[in-house]
């Protein structure tokens, strides 16, 4: 079962490595992990997704709480968050297919952020639903490079009010 | 007050209260050893390699429960006490090991002597620091000495640049240290302890199950008056060993793979197991699907992490062995509980009776395990610390020796560090100087840090190491002989290569050998009066194996070897269980 780990840590040089390093010698699985500052600059947020089962989960949470730059823990209710993943796709698109490509992105609320003389670069940002959905669709135009940033999330508003 | 960093460095460890500091000089790290010169206070001990120097602190951290520190320089200097800080960090000792490292502005340019030990030991730290800032010095070290002895103790490393220790601070020791992601729990969780406490009352057959924890809190005395209180038999873990007394009548031993059959039976029947202080190792458990199954089980551990870990628990209770025990102690009183393990221990008595350790005796050779029993009775009485290697010799001081002090026995548990005993030994004796300090070697490991024969003699230090010498690396050659049909493949050491007495007086100790049974006394003796360092080569009998034993991934109560007996399920006197439920 997959989960999403909110984790907070000390902004300080070195601390994604003990993270990643954690995950890798204690056989846990990262399906993506994004990181960045908060809106307190020593303070980063790591959005880890992991497969794991309930005991593995408990062993990670807990492994995780030992690293001393750790200072928060938390395993996001999939039904009270609001995840976000960005992907940029570099999709062929010879002329006379600009215009089927570009009605896609449309329909998926994605932008045109580069346009070649055989490709288009499409912005999308969404869940990890929408982005397969529309990933899925690309695809029969030929998909020429990907980046995706992982997923971020937070626990809906409901939760501190 | 302005001064260096290197000149921080040693205000720190003089703030800290630090007597003793092992370690290694070199290029980067001169600096600090400039400032350590002159200090006040702090004695350096020049081990004869920078592993030595770490079991040293190692040991010296163990038998005194201040943290260990060691100073070593960069690369080679740092790498070699990667070893020695896995061992501390496996068995949960707080070290403090500050490495020397190329100045900043070459960092990350394979620069001589360059090697990213913090990098290197994220994995077998509790913490570790790059320090880029001399001005950062105070609050690293206080951290880094915070976090090695609170919570569950272990090894913090401290990477110190040569620009950074040649740098300025004005100097303000830190009175407390701020770390909001570093809050170890000391206290049990009320609840819990009263189920722990209701548990324990209603049992008929409950064992406490003692692990290194309760001799790393200073919870001995607590663990006894549990014990006593309600009549619990202990059972205690090679880390655990000091931590209730041997000699006790509610002690029933050691288990695991090499422990005791009747502790083993014991922990495969008993109907509530308290774990203190344990992390429920593979060498104790065997087989996990057959560990324990009738029992209720009570974890307690300050690390979280450790329970359920290995074994699912009924009451988890997080915090500090020492404070839990002694609230669990409270609420048995509180409760007016009373002992009810009167039956439960004739059970055990009886298996202990028909089940001891035993081996055959021989009037031409000397049998290893007679040599730890006859030290063990020349010692009788006597303050003694004992250290091992890693192997059959220190299992056979696991069954043989009896240990009734806290923090008088030093062996290397979770690592199994071959080489661990003789560093081990000068660590112990600087940390007690009064007592007498035995090391209980084999001849393989021995040698693999024999080099520091050289500290022992040079400081003074007049530690006793007792050579199991067999010619083989006996452990390996026991699994060889069990599960690799006798193919001694790389495991064959000729017993007279070295010369182990020559090899002891060569560094100015003393040396006497033991080949026949009417040798031993006498050379155990010899060693013993003498007022420096002495090596006893024992020559033993040299197939002899470590029984019983738990084949890799058994059942604990189905052993190999010892006096027969089949699992518990066919040892329970029925009779006697009759007899003593009703």
């Amino acid at each position: 079962m997959k989960h999403t780990l909110s984790v907070l840590v000390e902004n300080k040089p070195g601390v994604l490595t003990r993270v990643a390093s954690l995950f890798a010698r204690r056989g846990f699985n990262i399906d993506s992990l994004a990181v960045g500052t908060t809106e307190d600059p020593t303070i980063s947020r790591m959005t880890i997704v992991v497969s794991a089962d309930e005991t593995a989960l408990e062993q990670i949470t807990k492994q995780l709480y030992k690293l001393i730059n750790v200072l928060k823990v938390q395993d996001l209710d999939p039904g009270d968050m609001i995840d976000r993943e960005l992907v940029l796709y570099k999709v062929s698109a010879l002329p006379e297919r600009r215009h089927e490509i570009i009605e896609i992105a449309n329909v998926f609320r994605a932008k045109i952020v580069d346009v070649g003389r055989a490709s288009l670069t499409i912005e999308a940002t969404g869940t990890g639903d929408k982005l397969a959905a529309m990933e899925d669709l690309l695809r029969a135009y030929g998909i020429k490079e990907l980046a995706r940033t992982g997923k971020i999330a937070l626990a809906r508003g409901s939760r501190d009010a | 007050m302005k001064m260096t960093g290197a000149q921080a460095i040693v205000r720190s460890l003089q703030e800290e209260g630090v007597e003793v500091v092992f370690g290694y000089p070199g290029g980067v790290v001169l600096p600090l050893f400039d400032a350590l010169y002159e200090a006040e206070g702090i004695r350096v001990i020049l081990t004869r390699h920078e592993q030595g120097a770490t079991h040293a602190a190692d040991a010296y951290a163990r038998v005194t429960g201040k943290p260990g520190v060691v100073i070593v320089t960069s690369g080679p200097g740092a790498a070699n006490t990667v070893t020695g800080i896995a061992n501390a960090y496996m068995d949960s000792v707080p070290l403090v090991v500050i490495t020397g490292q190329v100045a900043t502005h070459v960092l990350g340019t394979d620069a001589f002597q360059e090697t990213d030990i913090t990098g290197i030991t994220i994995p077998i730290t509790k913490h570790n620091y790059l320090v880029d800032d001399a001005r950062d010095i105070p609050e690293v070290m206080a951290e880094a000495f915070h976090i090695a002895g609170t919570g569950r103790p272990g090894p913090v490393l401290i990477d110190l640049p040569v620009d950074i220790s040649r740098g300025e601070v004005a100097f303000s020791y830190p009175e407390r240290v701020n770390l909001p992601g570093y809050k170890p729990t000391v206290k049990g969780h009320a609840k819990q302890i009263h189920q722990a406490a209701s548990l324990i009352a209603k049992a008929r057959k409950p064992l406490l199950y003692a692990g290194g924890g309760v001799l790393s809190s200073d919870g001995a005395k607590e663990l006894k008056e549990l014990a006593e209180l309600m009549q619990l038999p202990v059972v205690a873990t090679l880390m655990g060993k000091g931590a209730f007394p041997e000699d006790h009548h509610l002690f029933v031993g050691m288990p695991g793979m090499h422990g005791g059959k009747y502790t083993n039976y014991a922990i495969t029947e008993t109907d509530l197991l308290l774990g203190i202080g344990v992390r429920f190792d593979d060498r104790v458990t065997g087989k996990l699907a057959t560990f324990a199954t009738k029992a209720k089980i009570v974890h307690v551990d300050v690390d979280p992490a450790e329970i359920g870990k290995n074994r699912s628990v009924d009451v988890p209770i997080v915090g500090d062995a020492k404070s839990v025990l002694a609230a669990i102690v409270a609420e048995l009183r509180k409760m007016g509980a009373e002992p009810k393990t009167d039956a439960w221990m004739r059970v055990i008595d009886d298996w202990r009776g028909r089940f001891p350790f035993h081996y055959h005796t021989s009037e031409s050779a000397i049998m290893p395990q007679q040599v730890v029993e006859r030290v063990r009775e020349l010692t009788k009485g006597k303050p003694t610390v004992f250290t091992t290697e890693v192997g059959q010799n220190q299992m056979w001081a696991c069954q043989y020796l009896r240990i009734t002090e806290p923090r008088t026995w030093v062996s290397s548990g979770g690592l199994g560090t071959m080489g661990f005993g003789l560093p081990a030994a000068i660590g112990a004796q600087l940390g007690r100087p009064d007592h007498m300090v035995i090391d209980i070697a084999g001849d393989g490991s021995i040698q693999m840090n024999s080099q520091e024969l050289a500290t022992a003699a040079i400081n003074k230090l007049p530690v006793k190491v007792i050579i199991l010498n067999n010619g083989y690396l006996g452990m390996v050659r026991q699994w060889q002989e069990l599960f690799y049909e006798r193919r001694y493949s790389s495991s064959t050491l000729p017993q007279d290569c070295p010369d182990f007495v020559k090899l002891a007086e060569a560094y100015g100790c003393f040396g006497i050998r033991a080949t026949t049974p009417a040798e031993l006394d006498d050379a155990l003796v010899a060693a013993f009066a003498h007022d420096g360092p002495a090596v006893v080569d024992v020559r033993v009998e040299r197939e002899e194996n470590v029984f019983p034993m738990v084949a890799p991934g058994g059942s604990i109560d189905e052993m190999l070897g010892g006096i027969p007996g089949g699992p518990v399920s066919e040892m329970l006197d029925e009779e006697l269980l009759e007899e003593v439920w009703e």
